[in-house]
């Protein structure tokens, strides 16, 4: 094994991870929520038509492979004159991609909090919407962390995805080595190692916040 | 409650006890008249009238599906009746239920109210004090230093001072209902609603909750509760409903209905109670 090549390919593919696939995932992850927030209320808001839509949204996005939707974005949209660079591409089709997911995960822990809970707000005169925020949300994010740690973690290797629409992250760091030095199985290899080490940081962190958010729970 | 409680009692009632307030002979805080309500097919009210004097204690008894906790429920504006009328302050808010019901209405019924729930319903992801400002705090915008103290003195008067940081699972079902008991007192409400408040609790815990019910009445709460505590209601009331099917089948004074039912249905329902094998 060529350990020279090895050390010497470390930092980019590092860097590449610290620049491209750490950064587009928390941006997409990001944006992914707060879309997924906006369809679990519209499928739960009983309004026919909002819900509908909603309803359509997460099944064209569960339906479809996630590929197919950056290519749609980044190599199909020019035809009818919209020109979206890669990075902002990746974002939009990784948050579309989280979004449909994670509204899912968001309406089911909605609708998991007791009816009470609701009554309790109305009746100290709180509104619906103060109430879904103050009373509602919180005890449903306990419900979803665990689900939603998972979707950001699969999110943090898909973006791989988005060396083939030519942003410069973790996977084409490793691939342009690769291809310059014919050693493929050694940097894919690498690169993997990278994607786990920084996955395993990533379940920490998961079970430190499941800790914190699990501390006004019977044990 | 001793001089050096913090003067925390019912709106009408000045903080030393003494009518200071004169009360009009008849001082009507609630009219409810002819309140029904049907889901589907079924009629769960039909034409509910009563009338409740401020600083008096009304408790509904009544089979379950009687329709007792509906009454409550509209009360605080949880459930819409379809018909009748709720009348507030001696028509100071009126409710006319065969019209259209504003969501300003709506609030203004629930403000005059706060509701004590048979499962208590706290907020589990809150502390018991957190629990208690939350609705004063964010729903009255009142300060929260105000808010803090009067909060850690109720539950100091109900026994509970030193769980104020405590989460609602570490609580005893009666300490949770208690801290029920304040969060709807730290609302100042002119009304209390009590849903089957003992109803889930542990028979040695009942009386802890029951206490702080009477001490409540005795200081001039108004109130309104559902309940199967015969005793608690004997002792308490000032007026007894019986409800069943969506009617009121009897009422009056609690030694009159408990003791002198003149309904056979009444009877065969406090001989279920008393009398259970």
């Amino acid at each position: 094994m060529d350990w020279e090549l090895f050390w010497s390919s470390l930092w980019p593919i590092v860097r590449g991870g610290l620049l491209g696939t750490i950064p587009l995932s928390i941006a997409s992850f990001a944006l992914g929520l707060v879309i997924a927030l906006l369809v679990a209320l519209a499928r739960i808001s009983g309004i026919r038509p909002l819900s509908a839509i909603a309803r359509f949204y997460v099944s064209v996005i569960r339906g479809t492979p996630l590929l197919v939707q950056l290519f749609v974005i980044f190599y199909g949209l020019p035809s009818v004159g919209l020109l979206i660079e890669p990075w902002p591409s990746a974002v939009i089709a990784f948050s579309l991609n989280v979004g449909g997911y994670a509204a899912e995960v968001i309406r089911a822990a909605i609708l998991s909090v007791p009816k009470g809970q609701w009554e309790a707000g109305h009746t100290i005169g709180m509104s619906s919407t103060t109430t879904l925020r103050r009373i509602i949300l919180p005890q449903a994010a306990r419900v979803s962390v665990p689900p939603l740690s998972n979707t950001f973690i699969s999110l943090v290797k898909d973006t791989s995805l988005a060396s083939l629409i030519l942003v410069t992250e973790l996977f084409r760091e490793a691939e342009k080595i690769a291809a310059f030095s014919q050693q493929f199985l050694l940097l894919y290899m690498e690169a993997a190692l990278v994607y786990w080490v920084f996955c395993l940081v990533l379940s920490t962190a998961q079970s430190r916040i499941e800790k914190r958010l699990d501390r006004y729970v019977a044990h | 409650m001793s001089p050096t409680d913090p003067p925390i009692g019912p709106p009408h009632v000045s903080p030393a006890g003494a009518s200071a307030v004169p009360s009009s002979p008849r001082d009507l805080l609630l009219e409810v008249a002819g309140l029904s309500k049907s889901f589907g097919d079924h009629e769960v009210l039909q034409s509910i009238d009563f009338t409740l004097e401020r600083g008096k204690v009304l408790v509904l008894i009544g089979p379950s599906g009687s329709g007792k906790t509906t009454v409550l429920r509209s009360l605080n504006g949880l459930e819409q009746p379809d018909g009748g009328t709720i009348s507030v302050d001696d028509g100071a808010l009126a409710l006319d239920f065969s019209k259209p019901i504003s969501k300003g209405q709506r609030l203004a019924l629930r403000d005059r109210s706060a509701m004590v729930f048979q499962h208590y319903n706290l907020f589990p992801h809150l502390t018991v004090l957190e629990n208690i400002t939350e609705g004063p705090r964010i729903v009255q915008k009142r300060p929260r230093a105000e808010v803090e103290a009067e909060g850690i003195a109720l539950l100091g008067r109900v026994g509970l001072a030193e769980k104020r940081d405590a989460y609602p699972f570490e609580l005893s079902g009666g300490q949770q209902q208690r801290v029920g008991i304040v969060r709807a007192l730290a609302l100042r409400p002119e009304l209390l609603l009590f849903d089957e408040p003992t109803s889930s609790l542990d028979p040695e815990l009942v009386g802890d909750v029951l206490t702080v019910m009477k001490e409540l009445a005795d200081e001039g709460w108004t109130m309104v509760v559902v309940t199967h505590e015969l005793v608690f209601a004997r002792q308490v009331a000032d007026e007894v409903l019986f409800l069943d099917g969506g009617v009121i089948v009897e009422r009056g004074a609690p030694e009159q209905v408990f003791t002198a039912p003149t309904q056979e249905r009444t009877k065969q329902f406090l001989n279920r109670l008393l009398f259970p094998l």
